[in-house]
Formats: structure tokens, C-alpha cells, sequence
């Protein structure tokens, strides 16, 4: 009962902040709707289990991802009422997907295809499981290839991001070594004669 | 008792939604970004309630992987956006056509 009711609170609210991300007219409220949007599917995560997914949801999501996007928001001073225009012209096509799409997976999910796997549940109750260890074990061994992907990728996403976004400032004093090691010994001594 | 198709559901909800967000912000790269992410996290949804209902960890870790890979994409786009706005003074999808050769 009461597992329903957060199932409720959580997955309703998960979708009444997507609409919110989608619908409003600041860019900044975007963000803040998707801030809830996360906080309520990591609800959703905890009550599947999977509480490591939650935290880390929260803390990489809310933490880096919206932060990121706030302080590019902030950084580019975006027009908000020109970049609007157009909605009305877009709406009937996008709609019209969406809602197919919606209506698609919905009657996909709800065939009962996918009811057989109700019953592992039971045996997932009543259980002393760590899920942090139980996805630490399977992580290093089965998937190690992946984390180490996974590693790699990040490490080219961080310097990919840094050098998209340097700046070699004009009045900055470098050394060149170039013209440093060419350099003569006439350019540096000028005799005068008193 | 909430079963698998309440949380497939809800993943589906989300995922409609970041496309509808895809054609209706067709203007600003930022929320196109956004839906993008709100996408991307339906499919987290749908992973975690496979691994919870059928009992198997490996939908967990691929969540794992769709979260890396969703991180680096943000920092790699909102870098390119950065650089591209220092150099047009704009992030209009309408401006950003030099690379149609």
C-alpha cells in the first residue's frame, strides 16, 4: 500500500517536472524542473533497489551535470522571449509523434509480455543485500572491460572539454623557447663606445 | 503492489516528452541539451526496473555506462556551445550552419 503511494508520488511527480522542463519559457526553470525531475527518479530508484543508482543519480546529475548547465545559462545570458518563437509552428508534428510514441510503449508494457518478471520480487524481499557490494563484485569482474571504457571516456570528455573551451590570452607573457635557444649572442650585447 | 509496466510506463512518459521537448525548443541548444538528458534518464528508469523485476544486475551496471557516457556528453557540448558563443556571440540553431560546406 504505502508502496504505492510513493510509486505515485515519485513517478507523477518525475512527469509533471519533465512537462515542466519541456513547457516553460525560462531556460533556468528548465533546469530547476529537471533538478526535481532527477530527485524524484532517484526516488523511484531507491524503491527498485537500487540504491547506489539513487545516490549517484543525485550526486552526479544534481551535483556536476545541472550545475554545469546552470553556469552556462548564467555565462551566455541566452535571450529568453526570442528564442521561443516557433512553438506553435512545431507543435502538431512533435505532438503527434510523442503521442504515437506514448502510445506505443505504453501498450508494450502493458501487453503482459513483461509480467513474467513480477515474481522475482518475492525472493528479493527479507534479503541482507548491499547493493553497492553486489554491483562493486559484478563491476570488477564481469564488466571490468566496460569500467575501464567508461574511464577512458570520461578522461577524453575531460580534456576534450578543456581544450574546447581555452583561451590564449592575448596580453599573457609565454616563453618562447624557440627563439630563446636560436637566440645570438649579437642580439643581446650592444657595444658603445665612450 | 506495483508491478514492471507501472515503471515502463513511466519511463515511457519521460521518454515522450524529451522527444515532444525536441521539437518544440528547436531553437534553444541548452534545452535541446536538457531533453536530451531527460531521455537518456527514462532509459536509466526502464534499465533499473528490468534489473530490479527480473532479478539481474546487469541492467544496474549499464545504467552505470549510460550515466558516464550522459556526462561526457554535457561537458563536451556545453563546451562546444561556450567556444561557439565566445566566437559568434550566439547559440541560435540558425546561426550554427558553417559546417554545411
Amino acid at each position: 500500500m504505502l508502496e504505492t503511494v510513493f510509486f505515485n508520488l515519485f513517478g507523477g511527480l518525475s512527469i509533471l517536472a519533465g512537462i515542466g522542463v519541456v513547457l516553460s519559457r525560462n531556460t533556468m526553470h528548465s533546469v530547476l524542473f529537471l533538478i526535481l525531475c532527477f530527485f524524484n527518479a532517484a526516488g523511484l530508484f531507491f524503491m527498485l533497489d537500487a540504491e547506489f543508482l539513487g545516490v549517484i543519480l543525485i550526486l552526479i546529475y544534481v551535483g556536476a551535470v545541472m550545475v554545469l548547465f546552470m553556469f552556462v545559462i548564467m555565462m551566455l545570458e541566452v535571450n529568453v522571449a526570442k528564442l521561443k518563437e516557433g512553438v506553435v509552428q512545431y507543435l502538431p508534428l512533435g505532438g503527434m509523434i510523442a503521442v504515437l510514441l506514448l502510445i506505443e510503449f505504453v501498450a508494450a508494457s502493458s501487453s503482459g509480455v513483461f509480467a513474467q518478471g513480477d515474481k522475482a520480487v518475492a525472493e528479493h524481499f527479507g534479503r541482507e543485500v548491499n547493493n553497492t557490494a553486489e554491483i562493486g563484485q559484478i563491476l570488477y569482474t564481469k564488466y571490468l572491460l566496460g569500467f575501464e571504457i567508461a574511464a577512458i571516456i570520461l578522461l577524453v570528455a575531460l580534456v576534450g572539454a578543456i581544450v574546447l573551451t581555452i583561451r590564449n590570452r592575448k596580453d599573457a607573457k609565454y616563453q618562447n623557447i624557440n627563439a630563446q635557444v636560436k637566440v645570438r649572442r649579437e642580439d643581446r650585447i650592444r657595444k658603445v663606445r665612450m | 503492489m506495483v508491478g514492471l509496466s507501472e515503471y515502463l510506463i513511466v519511463g515511457a512518459a519521460l521518454f515522450s516528452l524529451g522527444v515532444i521537448g525536441l521539437f518544440l525548443n528547436r531553437k534553444n541548444v541548452i534545452t535541446i541539451l536538457m531533453c536530451i538528458e531527460l531521455m537518456l534518464l527514462a532509459v536509466n528508469i526502464n534499465l533499473v526496473a528490468f534489473s530490479h523485476f527480473l532479478n539481474d544486475l546487469s541492467g544496474q551496471i549499464f545504467v552505470f555506462f549510460v550515466l558516464t557516457v550522459a556526462a561526457c556528453e554535457v561537458a563536451v557540448g556545453l563546451a562546444i556551445l561556450v567556444s561557439f558563443y565566445r566566437m559568434r556571440g550566439s547559440i541560435e540553431v540558425e546561426d550554427i550552419n558553417t559546417l554545411q560546406g
